[in-house]
């Protein structure tokens, strides 16, 4: 027996909504641990050195990716620092951490602070794009109630 | 340098927002007959088989093994191949390996996604670190407008000059390209009178996110001559990456993975006048604003030169060094395809059967990738064995 009525003209294509709650749970690892334990006690802002280069990275991470070399040595860092590049985010998404949308505007900014060679990535408080420009110097504002979160205890960075 | 290797098919959906006629398999299974009905050969052939997407957008583990049913690769060696956004060059390089290794005589490569099925920007942002940056990064988008910042406020460069590419690039899909996604013509002003979507890029200057798939059959040489009596010879390669911290990439002006990537290609190929010697780029020029600031990553002009260059008309379709005939990235873009495509459009043009979008007498044709932390893969093809 051949069924008929097997074009796609006859029937209508199915489509089916998934809703996925998958929690994850990561490892900061001793590095990012070290750095945000730091933020949260000490209001301070931790590089780490290489031994080779001598370049400072913030946030901390295990190896200099120019020099693959394990790196040993914290070091504090200036909590005032300039804007290297930024965007006003306007477009709506999930934010895959909180599983929320995204509040909007916000200014995602990077930021080298005095005594660094890498950029942070953090947020302004300005939402205003006309009113920051890339070589601006911007400070860190930290939260009073801080919990070890790098987005939260640095408040914002403002622009001095 | 492995066995001389060409592309001998290349076979691609017609791309759109949502496709709610097929599901993902379905859609691998046009692209792929579409491939070797060009190359007039049949799955038996196919040696092996490299396919490509990102597979948390549509979360679908095993890709490798749910993608067989969309080409036939039951009983074949299959690889999957995910690097983000690069993940349609890198699967190209794939295929391109296989046949160089000469390992495999004939390997099918396919690139795929259906953007439609989730929330893309939410996917991109995982990439990021979880405690340091995911909050922050908007993106694709995000990534890409905090660089052109930077560019804009060094050298001078305005939104208008990203503009110049928007409308170069969509006017060559609505006119040229009837796979492109977005086919409509637009204007300088209808760029800037789109709204910002991360400041300093308005939405005319971005990429959209589209449903589609593409195939490209790669053959060594002796293979090759038999299936296609004019093949694209695949001559130079090159592959770099960015650091794992986007603050340690983005924030430089041009892009520097792009710069190595095309370097090691040119050297590979024997290029040493980009510009002279490359008749056409297909480019994966994700924004707009990349179409300004990445010329200088590979050559064609100098530090900061990239308004001048743009402004200057030579990447039009009638221009001396045409980039995009096909629309590029601006104009249609399924992520885990889209760097294939730009493979399997640059191998179309030096084949001489790019259509309507053909660059009459197209000899070398450069393709890019770009994605994730800011890497990038470069590609050269060409309708000749060598090029010295």
């Amino acid at each position: 027996m051949v069924l008929q009525g097997n074009k796609k003209k006859d029937f209508g294509i199915l489509s089916i909504s998934c809703v996925v709650d998958v929690p994850y749970h990561y490892n900061a690892g001793f590095f990012v641990s070290r750095y945000l334990r730091e933020l949260k006690e000490n209001k301070r802002i931790l590089g780490v050195k290489c031994p080779k280069c001598h370049k400072v990275y913030v946030p901390p991470r295990v190896v200099c990716s120019d020099c693959f070399l394990k790196m040993e040595e914290f070091v504090p860092v200036s909590d005032q620092g300039a804007v290297t590049g930024f965007t006003v985010v306007t477009v709506p998404y999930t934010n895959p951490n909180t599983g929320e949308p995204k509040k909007l505007p916000y200014t995602c900014a990077y930021i080298k602070l005095d005594g660094s060679d890498s950029n942070l990535m953090h947020c302004l408080e300005e939402t205003d794009s006309k009113k920051i420009k890339t070589g601006m110097r911007v400070q860190a504002v930290f939260n009073d109630i801080r919990t070890g979160d790098h987005f939260t205890d640095i408040k914002y960075f403002k622009i001095i | 340098m492995g066995k001389l290797t060409a592309i001998v098919g290349v076979g691609q959906t017609h791309h759109k927002s949502k496709n709610s006629e097929c599901n993902g398999q379905e859609l691998i299974g046009i692209a792929v007959r579409r491939a070797l009905k060009s190359a007039d050969i049949s799955i038996k052939e196919i040696d092996a088989v490299v396919v490509a997407n990102m597979d948390h957008f549509e979360s679908i583990n095993y890709v490798d093994m749910w993608s067989v049913l969309g080409f036939g690769g039951y009983k074949k060696p299959v690889m999957k191949v995910t690097t983000g956004g690069t993940s349609g060059s890198a699967v190209g390089h794939a295929g391109f390996y296989h046949v160089a290794s000469g390992l495999f005589d004939i390997v099918l490569a396919i690139g795929w996604e259906q953007n439609s099925e989730s929330d893309t920007t939410a996917a991109i942002v995982t990439h990021c670190e979880p405690f340091i940056e995911r909050d922050f990064y908007g993106g694709a988008i995000g990534g890409l407008a905090s660089q052109y910042s930077a560019y804009m406020d060094k050298y001078g460069a305005t939104e208008e000059d990203a503009a110049l590419v928007s409308v170069r690039d969509r006017c060559n899909a609505a006119i040229n390209n009837p796979y492109a996604h977005l086919r409509q013509t637009i204007s300088v002003k209808d760029v800037m009178n789109s709204r910002y979507i991360a400041y300093p890029l308005r939405l005319l200057h971005m990429c959209p996110r589209s449903d589609g798939a593409c195939a490209v059959i790669f053959a060594e040489e002796k293979k090759a001559k038999k299936i296609n009596k004019k093949p694209a010879w695949v001559l130079g390669v090159g592959s770099s990456h960015g650091a794992t911290y986007l603050g340690d990439s983005i924030p430089f002006l041009g892009l520097k993975s792009l710069e190595k990537a095309a370097r090691d290609a040119y050297k590979m190929a024997g290029i040493t006048k980009p510009l002279k010697e490359i008749d056409v780029g297909e480019l994966y020029l994700p924004s707009a604003s990349a179409g300004v600031s990445w010329m200088e990553s590979m050559g064609f002009c100098g530090e900061g030169g990239g308004p001048k260059f743009i402004r200057s008309g030579i990447t039009d379709i009638d221009g001396d060094f045409p980039i995009n005939p096909s629309g590029g990235v601006i104009s249609t873009n399924c992520i885990g395809a889209t760097g294939l495509i730009r493979i399997g459009e640059a191998a179309l043009q030096v084949m001489g059967r790019a259509e309507k979008r053909q660059i009459e007498g197209a000899q070398v044709a450069m393709a890019t990738g770009f994605g994730g932390c800011f890497w990038s893969d470069v590609t050269i093809i060409s309708s000749k064995k060598k090029l010295r």
